[in-house]
């Protein structure tokens, strides 16, 4: 490792100067020279790689043939990347690899690890050739490890992109399901909250219920946060003020399903119990809204 | 009787509006004022404050107050603010107010 890098450091030390200094070849050259070298040794370069990613346990959610396959095309974009010196091609592919195993739970590190180990593989590959001849070996390097850091970041790029465009589709999703406000009787709405709450979510939650109060003239509404696990400081206070702002529009808010996670965050926030009218369950919590607006459930005959 | 008022109001008016109003409520023997605001679409502190005083002062005139038509905005910005007009009957909207202060007197009488 350190000798590996040390050489590089020559390398880098040496500069371009160093490429035109020794006249022989020009970069393009070298590149030619080494995509020859890659394409002659495909198939034991490919398979060698294969074997590494094996060992490193990385992309566990594929099959092997699966695995020798993707290594396979990978392989030739990279090579094709480094002939072309065109990064489009490459792109187009990282993305549309992304896309298919996005899905199947292939994570960022792994995607990264299987191009560096591939970098691995053929600088490796290249210290065996050119071992007898030094300086030919660092201008080959000089032309191969840029290129390579390019191929590198591009692919990873490109996952991370899938990857952030995967997760706002998703998000979008959440935000169209999101919370309906529901009139179960005159007068009285309810609210099911289902899911995480993150800030964005209950500052349309309350604007959603502000504007269901108005138009549907509410005196009632009973929030039901049975679905949701937790929720931090922030969305607790938001909850409180929400309630508050729903009585000054002149309706009684209840809350209903507090697990005791939120329990002990509101109590921890310091909620002044005389504001937040709690139920146990959504049951009650529409028994007891009923009772406010004066309704009476009454069975008028035997269930049949 | 009922008083109501609405407008978009400077600090001036407010405070105008205040000795008008606690002085009118006996004067016309009212039992309730209703305040509407409903045209107000920002409230700030000193608006809120006033309101808050304007219904504890009537209250001690022997009357009760009702606040109806904030806006759905316009009250969680005051909630944000901590402005939460704590102990003054708020409604929707006139009718609501009305309903509020009719059911009121019925279980008093």
């Amino acid at each position: 490792m350190a000798r590996r890098e040390g050489n590089s450091k020559d390398s880098a030390a040496r500069g371009q100067g160093g490429v035109e200094l020794a006249g022989g070849e020009a970069p393009s050259e070298l590149l030619r020279e080494l995509v020859a070298h890659l394409r002659q040794n495909r198939t034991q370069l490919r398979e060698e790689w294969v074997v590494r990613i094996t060992e490193a346990r990385l992309l566990t959610a594929m099959t092997k043939d699966e695995i020798f396959a993707e290594a396979t095309s990978v392989y030739d974009s990279y090579v094709e990347a480094l002939e072309t010196e065109t990064f489009e091609a490459l792109q187009a592919y990282a993305r549309n690899l992304s896309e298919r195993i996005i899905p199947r739970g292939v994570e960022t590190h792994e995607v990264v690890g299987i191009v560096l180990l591939l970098r691995d593989v053929l600088a490796r590959s290249l210290f065996a050739k050119y071992q007898t001849d030094f300086k030919k070996l660092n201008r080959i390097l000089d032309a191969y490890e840029p290129a390579a850091n390019r191929i590198a970041n591009t692919v990873a790029v490109g996952f991370v992109q899938e990857r952030e465009r995967v997760i706002r589709q998703q998000q979008e999703a959440i935000r169209e399901l999101s919370t309906p406000v529901l009139q179960v009787r005159e007068r009285l709405l309810i609210l099911p909250i289902i899911g995480v709450i993150d800030p964005q979510r209950a500052r349309q939650l309350t604007e959603q219920l502000l504007r269901g109060i108005r138009t549907n003239r509410a005196k009632v509404v009973v929030i039901d946060i049975t679905g949701v696990a937790a929720m931090d400081v922030t969305v607790a206070n938001h909850l409180v003020q929400t309630v508050e702002a729903s009585r000054l529009l002149g309706a009684t808010v209840i809350v209903t399903g507090l697990s005791p996670e939120i329990a002990q965050t509101l109590v921890t926030i310091g909620v002044d119990l005389g504001k937040m009218n709690t139920v146990g369950d959504l049951q009650g919590g529409i028994e007891q809204a009923e009772r406010l607006l004066g309704y009476k459930v009454v069975t008028l005959a035997e269930p049949r | 009787m009922i008083a109501t008022f609405q407008a978009a109001l400077s600090d001036a008016d407010l405070n105008q509006l205040r000795s008008g109003l606690v002085r009118q409520v006996v004067k016309f023997r009212s039992r309730a004022v209703i305040v509407d605001v409903t045209a107000m679409d920002v409230m700030d502190s000193f608006a809120s404050r006033t309101l808050r005083e304007i219904a504890h002062m009537i209250r001690l005139r022997g009357a009760e107050t009702v606040i109806v038509g904030i806006q759905p905005e316009v009250a969680f910005a005051m909630v944000q603010l901590g402005l939460t007009l704590e102990g003054v009957a708020t409604a929707l909207d006139l009718e609501e107010g009305l309903a509020y202060l009719t059911q009121k007197f019925k279980n008093i009488n």
